[in-house]
């Protein structure tokens, strides 16, 4: 059985619909990437399924069973956790605060924890900035406080938006070599990304979205540079 | 001398102030809501204290832990039956919201106790007075200013210590991914709440000892707490304690140089530092 998926899952802002049905499966363990242009829906969909955005409870199933519109609190209870679009960590509060604030709110583990110690053995920067503020880290440090903050949520699927957004290439290696050691365990990641080639190197399937449809889906390594670009741009553009 | 006298006696009133203001503080800081029944619920918590002292014979110390409970529960009561559907980035619905409920409130004490003025007997001790080297200084007083700065200090170190504190300022810094690591803001919110309000339950007690208090009364009370986490700077705790600490001094100084004056040189103190220092003396820059 999957992990978690959605079913025909449709949100929207107001009167605004930007998801129009979207059927996307995660299975246990699994990197799953979800690629699309600008305003395709990708953060839309990661917040309605973090129960951020109000939809239908049978949209959204999580081992089976229906959880769409669950408060985001109890989402992570539950084993979801998010890396937000924008990181979002707290202000004025320490580096080992935020962390701290995470695991003390944080699902059951399953298998091993993780803990603040496996997180800085993860980003070793991040011990040495432990009692720094985050507003004085630099964009790369503070994404991994922010992936640091959904780890220690114990997830068993941790949705991540944008983790490479801004950062110097040499630091999103330094992210991306980090992520096997957090499948390894078992955790499922929805791997949001703007750069294509990444998404498809780091994940084994691949969702492709595309004004609040999915255009595309497959293993990542079968798909071809062809098929992703007339998903991604759409058919029309492709025939250009 | 004089000047000195007034100086201590103004720091001893701030203790009172303080004990409004940090309910106040802590609710702003959280939540952005200004709770406009906040001075209500302290003359609310008083003539239900009085009532115990009246009825089942209770002492202020009794009476003090009695009200600070109650005043929680009413806290917690008052966040979760209505601040919580209206709370949210626009400070506008709460505002009105807690301004209707004061309205309310005040009727409701008026029909309860009638518009009588009424005080809380403390068995002598507001009559008791010490000597400190060529000063008399009240015991009561005292006391207020002494229970402020033990509840500033507790409650600054339950926000920086534990972890109820450390969800709070998760929660107040962005209350929506404070949530996507699994804090429930409306639990945190309620206690901040019941924290606000319980606090209140210490000044209701000292306000209907050293003063009297009657069912209209609350609005006094809601502008000096306004005007101390004004005057501290929004949100801080320790600011609110040192506005309130600035206020009394204010009025004490105004009340020597001219009997009238004495509650509009607070207020004067108080547009003074909206006029040249809108975030507050202590703002921590955002
Ligand atoms: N808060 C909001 N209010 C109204 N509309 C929104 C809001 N957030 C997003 N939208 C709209 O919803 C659609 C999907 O946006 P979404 O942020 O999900 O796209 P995205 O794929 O994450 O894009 P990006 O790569 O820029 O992050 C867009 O048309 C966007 O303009
Ligand atoms: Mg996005």
């Amino acid at each position: 059985m999957s992990l978690l998926s959605t079913h025909g899952l449709i949100a929207g802002y107001g009167d605004m619909r930007a998801l129009h049905g979207i059927d996307l499966v995660v299975n246990p363990g699994e990197t799953v990437a979800l690629i699309g242009a600008n305003g395709a829906g990708k953060s839309t969909l990661l917040r309605s399924i973090m129960g951020l955005l109000p939809v239908a409870a049978d949209m959204v199933q999580l081992d089976g069973a229906p959880v769409g519109g669950t408060q985001p609190h109890r989402m992570v209870q539950s084993g979801v956790a998010i890396v937000p679009e924008g990181r979002r960590l707290f202000a004025g509060m320490t580096v080992e605060e935020n962390l701290r604030v995470a695991s003390e709110h944080a699902a059951a583990p399953q298998g091993q924890p993780w803990t603040q110690e496996r997180v800085y053995d993860l980003f070793p920067i991040l011990r040495e900035k432990a009692r720094t503020n985050v507003e004085n880290l630099s964009g790369g440090q503070q994404q991994m406080v922010s992936i640091g903050r959904g780890l220690l949520a114990q997830p068993r699927v941790l949705l991540c938006d944008e983790i490479s957004l801004g950062l110097a290439p040499r630091v999103v290696r330094e992210i991306y070599e980090a992520l096997p050691q957090v499948t390894a365990q078992g955790t499922a990641l929805v791997l949001v990304e703007q750069d294509v080639g990444l998404a498809q190197r780091a994940s084994q399937r691949l969702y492709c979205l595309l004004e609040g449809r999915v255009t595309l889906e497959g293993r990542s390594e079968d798909i071809s540079r062809d098929d992703i670009s007339a998903a991604y741009f759409g058919a029309s553009h492709a025939l250009d | 001398m004089h000047w000195i006298e007034g100086i201590v006696q103004g720091i001893l009133l701030g203790g009172l102030y303080a004990q409004y203001a940090l309910g106040m503080a802590l609710m702003f800081g959280v939540m952005k809501i200004v709770n406009v029944t906040h001075g209500d619920l302290v003359i609310l918590l008083a003539l239900i204290g009085i009532s115990f002292a009246d009825f089942a014979g209770l002492g202020p110390w009794s009476v003090l832990a009695t009200l600070v409970p109650i005043g929680a529960a009413i806290g917690w009561l008052l966040q979760r039956a209505m601040l919580n559907r209206v709370v949210g980035n626009d400070p506008l619905p709460s505002l009105i919201a807690t301004f209707g409920l004061s309205i309310a409130l005040q009727n409701a004490m008026l029909v309860v106790w009638s518009a009588d003025t009424r005080s809380l007997s403390g068995g002598g001790i507001q009559q008791a007075s010490i000597e400190i080297g060529p000063l008399f200084v009240g015991v009561l007083p005292l006391i207020v200013l002494i229970c402020a700065t033990l509840l500033t200090g507790g409650l600054d170190a339950v926000l920086r210590f534990t972890r109820y504190g450390r969800s709070l300022r998760a929660a107040s810094a962005d209350v929506e991914a404070a949530a996507m690591v699994g804090v429930n803001p409306k639990s945190v919110y309620a206690t901040a709440t019941a924290i606000a309000v319980g606090i209140l339950g210490f000044a209701a007690t000292f306000q209907a000892m050293r003063s009297t208090v009657a069912p209209a009364d609350g609005p006094f009370q809601l502008i000096y707490a306004f005007e101390a986490v004004i005057i501290g700077g929004l949100g801080s705790i320790w600011g609110a304690f040192t506005g309130a600490m600035i206020l009394g001094v204010s009025q004490a100084i105004g009340f020597r140089i001219n009997p009238g004056f004495g509650i509009l040189a607070g207020h004067i103190v108080f547009l003074a530092v909206l006029a040249i220092r809108p975030q507050g003396i202590f703002q921590r820059k955002s």
